[in-house]
């Protein structure tokens, strides 16, 4: 039996091939393109429509789904990695530097998972000890002297949870990100790339632009820390995940986010090439209208920004 | 105080966790009966071992201001259920229960008193209301708490007491990190001082957010106070934790809290720290 996901690839197969011959003999075959663009479009939203959200978290840790470095690779160049908080240590799993995105000047700061067994230890899978926020602090007043626009990379399952990361202030760090953003005079595009997990993902999201690939999640706390507390039973994450509304689509429709770049079908490891030319479009839009703005203008609009987020009543 | 050592001679030896009449309290931590008026009187700290027991939001307002000088700001703003949250119960069933417990919309108590007749504006989290977890009216009446302070030129104070951003709310709970330190920017802008005090349990969300970044931080003795709760840690990395582990006086030594006061003392400290900040003239207690 054929799934609307197998008519899908079928379609878009064809699809391509007929660009590809109209590219070839110079032909107009619009008659037979334009409704096939439509037909194709309209499947692809169903199908993922009809993702549920613990799916789409699964997607977002897909093994081989674009790491942060993957897109870096693609969509930037000059990127000069600077090291160190220049007061305890590097950490491997937030990384940072000054670097062109799609050709424009900016500070990129990004988390990064790691893409084997070996890098992803060593980075901890991306959960950053406080030297990592610090890092991005620094980084942050380095972008803030040479009028570099920052561009973050989100995707984290959360701040470390270690022992030595409480000693050294791992809130007290988280913290100190987030009053840096706020304090930003330069324009700030966020992307949620992954996971965007609570406290240690908001250290990087405090822009006046934020947005989030079709598949990644952002929310408060893991669908498996919240099945932790609720049901005492990680394995109900998937009911969690439900719960929490922590999709793109979610995440749009609370207002939280500007923007849901989309994903190639079947998630951004599907085709990461096309998954970067999504988010390097995106973010370069993003980056080309704030442009206009001045210091100040950018400072308040982001400060309206999430000074207006929260929902309750007034008695 | 001859008859109040009096009464303390007869207090009732009792069991950990035994039910103690309305009368008294069994210390957490000495498992001693302490008479509750001479907790009161004692801003909540147990006279035998020095514990300091956890304070809603209402009496930890009495610990800090003068008597009677508080005028309550918070109130009018009232949590919604956005994502229409269920767990094991509704999130509105738990809200309402929270609400009739606490007579408090929410997890927060602010407004304006004076401390030593210093004028303040403060802001209170109530652990009573749903472990004070933070979610958008807690960020709401922080924020607006601090905006006050910054318009009317007043010191802020804020007490802390949360376990963290409220699940319920998921994402816009976790937002509220960020309002709340915009929020606290206009302090700054006006060379205001913000003094948190974090008091037993201050973690997660809160502590990587507004409480940390205040100009002085103060904790409480023996308060727990870290990003991670033990609990995940432990998980985690699969060792026990040290003796103290993000205790306040743990926090002290590794340099993350400027100061650890004694409940009893968190006024004058106070009083004579903002008198200094806001160039008052020194108060009686500093004398």
């Amino acid at each position: 039996m054929s799934t609307p996901a197998d008519t899908l690839r079928e379609l878009e197969a064809r699809l391509r091939d007929l660009e590809d011959a109209a590219q070839r003999t110079g032909q107009d075959l619009s008659v037979a393109l334009t409704p096939l663009r439509a037909e194709v479009e309209r499947l692809r939203g169903e199908c993922q429509a009809h993702l549920t959200r613990w799916e789409r978290v699964g997607l977002a840790r897909a093994p081989g789904r674009p790491t942060a470095l993957d897109y870096v690779e693609r969509l930037c160049t000059d990127f000069a990695e600077l090291h160190g908080d220049r007061a305890y240590g590097d950490d491997p799993a937030l990384i940072g530097g000054p670097a062109r995105w799609g050709g424009v000047p900016v500070m990129l700061l990004a988390q990064q998972k790691g893409r084997d067994t070996k890098s992803k230890i060593r980075r901890r899978f991306g959960m950053s000890n406080p030297e990592g926020y610090r890092k991005a602090i620094r980084l942050m007043d380095f972008a803030d002297r040479f009028g570099l626009p920052v561009v973050t990379l989100i995707d984290t399952p959360g701040a470390y949870p270690g022992i030595e990361a409480e000693e050294r202030g791992q809130g007290w760090a988280i913290a100190g990100s987030i009053q840096r953003m706020v304090r930003l005079r330069v324009p700030a595009v966020c992307a949620v790339i992954g996971e965007g997990g609570s406290g240690g993902a908001l250290a990087l999201g405090v822009g006046n632009r934020v947005l989030i690939q079709e598949n990644a999640w952002y929310s408060v706390i893991s669908p498996e820390g919240a099945a932790s507390i609720i049901w005492k039973d990680a394995a109900k994450a998937p009911q969690a995940a439900e719960a929490l509304q922590l999709t793109a689509p979610d995440l749009l429709r609370l207002g939280l986010v500007e923007e849901v770049v989309p994903e190639p079908l079947g998630g951004a490891h599907r085709d990461p090439d096309a998954a970067a030319a999504a988010l390097g479009e995106a973010v370069s839009r993003h980056l080309a209208e704030l442009s206009a703005l001045g210091p100040d203008e950018l400072k308040a609009g982001r400060a309206a920004r999430f000074r207006a987020m929260g929902a309750f009543r007034e008695v | 105080m001859a008859l109040d050592r009096f009464f303390r001679r007869r207090r009732p030896q009792q069991q950990a966790g035994a039910e103690l009449p309305d009368l008294w309290t069994q210390c957490p931590q000495c498992k001693e009966g302490v008479y509750n008026r001479d907790l009161d009187l004692n801003a909540h700290v147990c006279p035998r071992c020095g514990h300091h027991l956890r304070l809603d939001a209402g009496q930890r307002l009495e610990v800090l201001l003068d008597p009677g000088s508080f005028q309550q700001r918070s109130g009018r703003v009232h949590p919604v259920d956005p994502l229409g949250f269920e767990d094991t119960e509704p999130y509105p069933a738990r809200l309402a229960r929270a609400q009739k417990k606490t007579g408090r919309p929410d997890a927060i108590l602010t407004g304006t008193g004076t401390i030593l007749g210093l004028p303040v504006t403060v802001a209170a989290m109530d652990f009573a209301f749903s472990g004070g977890s933070m979610g958008s009216v807690v960020g709401e009446e922080i924020a607006r708490a601090a905006e006050h302070a910054a318009g009317a030129g007043t010191p802020f104070v804020l007490v802390a007491a949360s376990g963290g951003a409220r699940m319920q709310e998921s994402a816009l709970s976790l937002m509220q990190m960020a309002k709340t330190t915009v929020a606290l920017e206009g302090l700054a802008e006006r060379g205001l001082p913000y003094v948190s005090i974090l008091s037993d349990p201050t973690t997660g969300g809160v502590t990587a957010s507004f409480a940390t970044i205040a100009d002085v931080i103060v904790a409480e003795p023996g308060a727990l106070i870290g990003f991670a709760g033990p609990r995940v840690i432990q998980q985690t990395i699969r060792q026990n934790l040290p003796e103290g582990f993000q205790r306040a006086e743990f926090l002290l030594e590794h340099g993350m809290v400027d100061a650890v006061v004694d409940r009893r003392e968190h006024r004058t400290y106070l009083r004579s720290l903002l008198g200094v900040l806001t160039r008052q003239p020194a108060g009686e207690a500093s004398a």
